[in-house]
């Protein structure tokens, strides 16, 4: 299936290659800087390409193109997700999954791919039996491992590989037992300019963090259930106990991972915390535009609304701006033309504001469209959709794990047309 | 890093840059600036004696070293020689990187590559699993093609090891030894055809790959392992899921039929989709014919899903939830393809989900979603909003979000999305404006009532000050208007006014174009309009010159007055221009529309030509048709076809025989058996007509949980020809017939089984069951079958041995004709392999009915351990010869074939030690019911004493790790001189350990223990001949022990050794077609070889007895067991049997 594998940073150079089959000629790449030149944004880049011989299947992760070369028919998801599924194995390694850590820890990288993909057929993807065969790297095994000669490659099977639960790994021990559970909700939005929600919706995942000794079974259940409207779940989760009792049934892999992911559509349910009030005019004679901006809190449930940003993509005929923030600070990048507000907390009482003039390009037409603000905000305790964790439960180990359940609500794609 | 540098295929700059720029701990800084060459052999050099060294740590460095030179992609082959010593390493990072070079490089150094595969061929017998499969993952990648041999044979071992890791590896490496060597295909055949058969999770998508890889083709492979692969499905590891789906929704379109037949013609009367495609009108009677007769057929056959496509889609539903992408989408595609349509609504909701997840992946997934939603349209109608576009997606999920809404767009949502076109529209991605702009006037061509709103609409951007959205308006417009031409002459007007700003090309060619094709309806402006191009005709790009020629000719046709010297003036500029295309057109203009002498035939319908009548324009959409492409699949993505793509067969006119994806019950119970390896069916005519009508028969096994059978049509008629008795019940549900089958068997061949039943009965001495190693048994036993088989006779359609099944109908594998037929023939029979029929109750109480056949006094029909005393009266050969047929594992099989006559006791407590209590125990040979691990062992209790024994039970059990006891129940009374008797269960661990504990009554205690017999830690299986040598062909060496012996005297005959046999040990007898007392046509051999087979307890591990026969009361035995101290054991206590 995945031929070859190029990892290409940001400019264009390719800094490893991994075949698992006979050697392609990093020259197959020529076609993908090609099309790289051609979209000017990475974003834009055709996630799959066809060439006289191969079929190139990108992604763009972390400034980096994970190019995967194909001879033949194969799901490009397929592809995909697995590329993803190497960038969060590095990530996961490594801490980050940037160019500079990956040329230093090249041997676990290839070691890694290694296992990953038998003759380009993944092989072993669950981050927990991975990290059985091929420890990641700390500064404390790398010091032993210079005294003793160890080495950091295991030398037998993972249980997890050979186990109907391929995902956790055994002989788990901990002396502190602690099972903590995020559930964090991103809201969805396009608001319009009357301030009227186009659409919207609650995208929301639960991450958790469990440090269990031995097998564990966790049984986690919800007050409120039936708003969730979709769900996928973490390949642990025992789906007919969910489909028949609302309750999600587990044993978990050792440490972090996502537990499910979930969905909340209906539109009469989801709370905009923040309205905005805007004012961007481009005047047609004289080379400037006005611009104000008040936000104000709408449906917080009383909690504060914290780490409050706007983000405003100008037009490209903005020289520069002269504004005045009555709160936190802005910043206007020239080359970019991303203006940023960074507002911090949201008092009530006294609305944050920003207002100014915008100094244009003479000679050039006023721009069509007025740019739509972006909003980043967090607010700590709260799932935005109602949701709550009734109870966690632990069946099969004798101890007392020390459970935690946060909520926390943010911004997604939480846009403002103007 | 500056040596690889020089090897490498990239330019010396380059090399010298990159050398510059990494400073590894032993590359002196001066190296490059220095002379490339000297440092360069001495960096390598350095390598080699690092490897070289006898410091693992150096090594291990040397080779970080070379891995991270192959990552930059530079050459390091030269190293080979120093590197392939170290294979063999003890280290196992350091062996991991050699492999890693090796794989890279073997293929270049093919030679030295060789003196590794030695080391590898060791290791592929290596004890740890996971060695074993990282030297077939390396060998299978080293790409040398000598070695194609030795990765076949590597190959064909590991797919039958007993680890399912490594058998995981083995159908990897079949995928690389295909690429490698094609012409092994039909040997890699055999190996997918029986790794398609393994059981593990593990396996099940790395082996469907490889199919997919090596043999798409054969989907005659998959028949059998079809609901076990649907069952398997959700247990499988992602990746594997995604394979096995895609290959099922194939596997399904050649086998199922279409369920949406009746739907879609539904459908296609209401005309629902093809109003907005609109299509040419012929083609739709065509098509409305087509589905007239499809609907005929429909009519006729009421269609009814094949349990098995209802599997499937059961079976993949909850997948829907995963949480990768590809699993998602895979079973999005296999909805869309498979499911009726009712049912393909539950993917929209998951694929909508997709969209948040990255980039790459929503570009897939809209992909797909645009395909479906020109099929299904209101599958996602409830999600419109979102494909809502922000303004900070990329450009291309902008436009593919846009394809979907307009593909979504109908009259009832029209106005919301024009109204999302309208901020699309003032986005400053051009681009996307641009495209914006196309939907709409495909929403306007494609509902009707809002066609006037969107031409308005259109004609506000033409004062765009944006060009770009001017032009892309401009061609819009063109292809609406021409559609109602006369209405919009102010249009045309409009945009003629245009032509003196828009610079566009394509726009003004556009403008030109309309004006000429409706220059009637505007024939003031028209001349004029020719008269500026005219002007500026050198300054045009070229297809606004064409256009112009073209103006000029329709106009020369139409108002040849006014334009006469334009349109000359015209084309004697094109004449000269500088572009061929436009010197060649204006000359063909001039030859037809100008009359000259010479021509004159063509130009009379000049006009004729140009202005004819031209159809509207269809928008539509680019992936219309794409879903003949697997959805899902690069093909589709590309919208070409891939190289390895699989066709998404049509689905078949008529269903194909569904039977061939039953499964026979012992692949079920992990052992196969093919109704073909036994032998005597072959003597008899009639046998082999009812054994190829059994091939066809469906059978649905209980433990699939499949809810219905699927009906056959061929099998129905088949078992209701048969006879009429037989088609009562073939109408009361069509898998019966088998039983009725049998009926008729036995009628036909009543008498003479009859004869020989006699004969044989005259010819063995039946032995009691209970009394032990008596042979005094005799009469009264010869008297009791007599009285039976009367019983028989009086009653033909007699299946005395439905009591077994009756007996024993936990087991699924119990098959009850036969077993009648052997009952009444009274020979040796192997078994054949007959599914369990579903209608279990349905037998139940045809048996009960019979039940009077065998209705012995002391007959239990569901004996428990605990209340079964040794029972059967069946005779000592009968229940050999029922042991034999018995095809269920010996847990599901209980009291029937305990080998009558062969229970000993053994004295637990003496009556003396026990004051009065004598305790006797015997090992029952009957599956302990509580738990299937234990070896029931039977107490007698007997009261010697005078007085009453109370409260008897046991404490303190001590026992050898791993064993574990289940008490017998406690005995609260146990009256003076009275017996009793008690079960308890033991789990020797498969050792003869002994297990002690205290027996206690209400005032003594006494230590006790019990040791088994090493015979008695196994119980029997059922095996065929054949079988039984594949197993014995697994179990060599080691496992096998062989023993010379001579008989004793008074077991020379075949029973004696059989009795003999299971006697000493639990086993059961194999049948097989050498056999003496088979049926008499064969005459028996001269030395019969006796097999006997069966498992431990605890571990299941195989036993296998052979003892062959010799002249003169000589013969071997052989035990093979892969537990080599019962093995041991096992071989002393048979030869002590056979020689006493």
């Amino acid at each position: 299936m995945i031929h070859s594998l190029f990892l290409i940073n940001h400019s264009g150079d390719i800094f490893l290659e991994k075949h698992w089959k006979s050697v392609i000629s990093r020259s197959v790449c020529d076609y993908f800087f090609e099309a790289k030149e051609k979209a000017e944004d990475p974003e834009n880049v055709p996630p799959v390409l066809q060439t006289p011989h191969h079929y190139l299947i990108s992604i763009y992760r972390g400034k980096l193109f994970f190019l995967s070369v194909v001879q033949t028919e194969v799901p490009p998801l397929f592809v995909i997700e697995f590329l993803h599924r190497v960038a969060d194995t590095f990530q996961e390694y490594f801490g980050e999954c940037s160019e500079s850590v990956i040329k230093d820890n090249v041997v676990i990288v290839y070691e890694l791919l290694e296992e990953m993909l038998d003759n380009g057929f993944p092989l072993a993807t669950e981050s927990n039996v991975l990290k059985e065969m091929i420890r990641p790297p700390t500064i404390l095994r790398s010091v032993v491992n210079t005294l003793t000669g160890g080495s950091n490659v295991g030398d037998t099977l993972p249980t997890g590989q050979l186990s109907i639960i391929p995902w956790r790994r055994a002989g788990v021990k901990y002396t502190n037992n602690e099972a903590y559970f995020d559930v964090i909700e991103e809201i969805d939005a396009i608001v319009d300019k009357s301030g009227t929600t186009v659409f919207a919706e609650i995208q929301g995942v639960i991450e958790a963090c469990v440090r269990l000794s031995g097998m564990p079974d966790l049984t986690l259940s919800f007050m409120n259930p039936r708003l969730l409207d979709d769900m996928s779940f973490h390949p642990c989760v025992r789906f007919k106990r969910w489909e028949a009792e609302r309750v999600l049934s587990f044993i978990p892999p050792d440490g972090n991972f996502r537990l499910m992911s979930y969905h909340v559509s209906s539109q009469n349910l989801v709370a905009i915390p923040v309205y905005v009030k805007q004012n961007i005019s481009f005047l047609e004679t004289g080379s400037c535009g006005r611009l104000e901006i008040t936000i104000g809190p709408k449906q917080t449930m009383g909690k504060m609304v914290e780490a409050l940003m706007a983000t405003i993509h100008m037009p490209k005929s903005v020289l520069s701006v002269s504004l005045t923030a009555s709160q936190g600070s802005y910043t206007y990048d020239i080359t970019t033309k991303i203006l940023i507000w960074d507002i911090g907390r949201l008092n009530p009482q006294k609305l944050p504001n920003l207002r100014g003039s915008l100094s244009m390009q003479t000679g050039v037409p006023k721009p069509e469209e007025n740019p739509s603000i972006n909003i980043d905000l967090k607010i700590q305790q709260l799932a935005i959709s109602g949701l709550k964790v009734s109870r966690l439960d632990m069946y099969g180990e004798k101890y007392k794990p020390f459970k935690g359940v946060k909520y926390l609500t943010k911004a997604g794609k939480f846009q403002v047309r103007t | 890093m500056s040596t690889a540098a020089l090897y490498n295929d990239q330019g010396a700059a380059e090399a010298a840059v990159e050398a510059g720029q990494e400073t590894t701990p032993t590359s002196s800084s001066s190296g490059a600036a220095f002379g490339l060459f000297s440092t360069d052999f001495k960096k390598n050099e350095d390598l080699k004696e690092m490897l070289e060294s006898n410091k693992e740590s150096l090594k291990l460095e040397a080779m970080k070293r070379i891995v991270q030179l192959i990552s930059k992609g530079k050459n390091a082959s030269e190293l080979f020689p120093a590197i392939v010593k170290n294979v063999a390493s003890k280290n196992i990072e350091l062996k991991k990187l050699v492999y890693v070079y090796l794989v890279r490089y073997a293929e270049e150094q093919q030679d030295l590559a060789l003196l590794s595969i030695s080391t590898f061929q060791r290791a592929l017998k290596d004890p740890n699993q996971f060695i074993r499969a990282s030297a077939l993952r390396v060998l299978s990648s080293i790409r040398v093609p000598i070695i194609v041999p030795i990765m076949m044979l590597a190959i064909k071992e590991a797919a039958a090891d007993l680890s399912p890791y490594v058998r995981k590896t083995s159908a990897h490496a079949i995928q690389k030894l295909h690429s490698l060597d094609p012409d092994q295909k039909e040997q890699l055949i055999e190996v997918i055809e029986k790794l398609l058969k393994d059981k593990s999770t593990l396996v099940a998508g790395s082996v469907v790959m490889a199919f997919e890889e090596v043999c798409p083709d054969r989907i005659d492979l998959i028949h059998k392992n079809y609901r076990k692969l649907c069952n398997l499905l959700v247990d499988v590891e992602e990746w594997g899921q995604v394979v096995i789906i895609n290959m099922l929704t194939r596997y399904a379109r050649t086998q199922f039929l279409n369920p949406n037949i009746n739907e879609s013609l539904l459908e296609e009367g209401s005309g629902g989709e093809k109003m907005f495609y609109g299509s040419d009108e012929d083609e739709d009677e065509d098509e409305k014919e087509k589905k007239a007769e499809a609907a005929a057929i429909a009519k006729r056959k009421p269609y009814v899903m094949d349990p098995d496509h209802r599997l499937l889609l059961r079976n993949t539903k909850p997948l829907l939830q995963s949480r990768n992408a590809a699993v998602v989408m895979a079973v999005a595609q296999l909805y869309f393809h498979l499911a009726p349509k009712a049912e393909v609504g539950v993917i929209a909701k998951a694929l909508v989900r997709l969209l948040r997840s990255h980039s790459e992946v929503q570009f897939v997934v809209l992909q797909n979603v645009a395909t479906m939603t020109i099929k299904r349209r209101g599958m996602f109608e409830p999600y419109l909003k979102s494909f809502y576009i922000r303004s900070t997606d990329p450009t291309q999920i902008k436009v593919l979000k846009l394809e979907v809404l307009t593909n979504l767009a109908n009259e009832t949502n029209i106005s919301t999305i024009l109204r999302e076109f309208q901020t699309y529209i003032k986005s400053m991605d051009k681009d996307f404006v641009a495209a914006t702009i196309q939907a709409i006037g495909r929403c306007a061509t494609n509902i009707g009532e809002v066609r006037d709103t969107c031409l308005n609409g259109l004609v506000q951007l033409l004062s765009n000050r944006d060009e770009l959205v001017v032009a892309e308006s401009v061609v819009v417009i063109k292809k609406l208007l021409q559609m109602q031409p006369e209405k919009h002459s102010d249009i045309i007007k409009h945009m003629a006014k245009l032509t003196d700003n828009i610079q566009v090309p394509m726009a003004r060619a556009s403008i030109l174009w309309l004006i000429g094709e409706y220059c009637e309806h505007v024939p003031r402006i028209a001349p004029d309009v020719l008269r500026k191009m005219a002007k500026s005709f050198t300054n045009e790009e070229d297809i606004v010159k064409l256009q112009i020629i073209n103006l000029a000719a329709k106009l020369y046709l139409t108002n040849s007055k006014q334009t006469k010297l334009l349109t000359q003036y015209v084309l004697n500029l094109a004449k000269y221009d500088q572009n061929y295309d436009i010197r060649d057109r204006a000359r063909f203009v001039r030859q037809l529309i100008v009359p000259t002498e010479k021509s004159g035939a063509l130009s009379k319908y000049a006009k004729k030509l140009f202005l004819a009548l031209k159809p509207a324009p269809v928008l539509e959409s680019p992936f219309k048709d794409r879903d003949h492409f697997q959805l899902g699949s690069l093909s589709h993505l590309l919208n070409a076809k891939a190289g390895g793509y699989q066709e998404l067969p049509e689905w078949p006119e008529a269903a194909p025989d569904p039977s061939v994806r039953n499964v026979e019950v012992f692949t079920l119970l992990e052992r196969v058996t093919t109704l073909t390896s036994v032998p005597e069916w072959t003597k008899c005519s009639s046998r082999e007509k009812r054994k190829e009508k059994k091939v066809e028969k469906p059978f649905y096994s209980d433990s699939e949980g499949e809810s219905g059978p699927t009906e056959s049509a061929d099998s129905e008629s088949d078992s209701a020809s048969t006879t009429d008795s037989a088609s009562a019940s073939v109408s009361e549900e069509s898998e019966s017939g088998l039983e009725s089958e049998s009926e008729e068997e036995s009628e036909t061949e009543e008498e003479e089984e009859d004869k020989k039943e006699k004969k044989n009965q005259k010819k063995e001495p039946k032995k009691p069951v209970q009394e032990s190693e008596s042979e005094q048994s005799s009469e009264e036993e010869d008297r009791k079958p007599e009285k039976r088989s009367k019983k028989l006779k009086s009653d033909s359609e007699s299946d005395s041995v439905e009591d077994e099944g009756s007996e024993s109908e936990s087991s699924p594998s119990e098959s009850e004709d036969f077993e009648s037929e052997a009952v009444v023939t009274k020979k040796k029979k192997a078994a054949e392999s007959k599914p369990p029929s579903k209608s279990v109750r349905k037998e139940e109480k045809k048996e009960k009915k019979e039940m009077s056949l065998l209705d012995l006094d002391d007959f239990e029909p569901t004996p428990s351990p605990q209340v079964t005393p040794v029972n059967t009266l069946l005779s000592n050969s009968l229940a050999t010869d029922l042991e034999g047929l018995s095809l269920s594992d010996s847990i599901l099989s209980p009291a029937t074939i305990i080998p009558s006559g062969a229970l000993k006791n053994y004295e637990l407590l003496h009556r003396i030690t026990g004051e009065g209590l004598s305790v006797e125990y015997c090992f029952s040979r009957q599956p302990f019911s509580p738990d299937a691990n234990m070896v029931a062992v039977q107490l007698q209790f007997t009261n010697n004493s005078t007085s009453d024994t109370k409260n008897l039970h046991m404490e303190d059990v001590r026992l050898q790790s791993g064993m574990r006891v289940k008490e017998f129940p406690e005995i609260e009374l146990l009256p003076a001189g009275e017996m009793t008797s008690a079960v308890m269960g033991i789990d020797f661990c498969d050792s003869t350990q002994a297990a002690n504990f205290q027996l206690c009554s209400h005032t003594k205690k006494f230590f006790v223990s019990i040791q088994p017999p090493v015979g008695e830690l196994m119980r029997p299986v059922f095996l065929t001949e054949n079988e039984f040598k594949k197993e014995q062909g697994q179990l060599m060496g080691m496992n096998e022990i062989t023993e010379k012996l001579t008989l004793d005297v008074k077991c020379r005959n075949e029973h004696a050794i059989v009795q003999r046999v299971t006697t000493a040990a639990n086993l059961s007898r194999v049948p097989c077609g050498s056999d003496k007392e088979c049926s008499p046509p064969v005459p028996p051999p001269d030395y019969p070889v006796h097999r006997f087979a069966g498992r431990t307890v605890t571990s299941s591990s195989l036993v296998l007895v052979t003892v062959a026969t010799r002249e003169e009361g000589a013969a071997q035995l052989m035990v093979n067991c892969e537990k080599m101290v019962i093995g041991t054991m096992l071989v002393k206590d048979i030869l002590l049997a056979l020689t006493q």
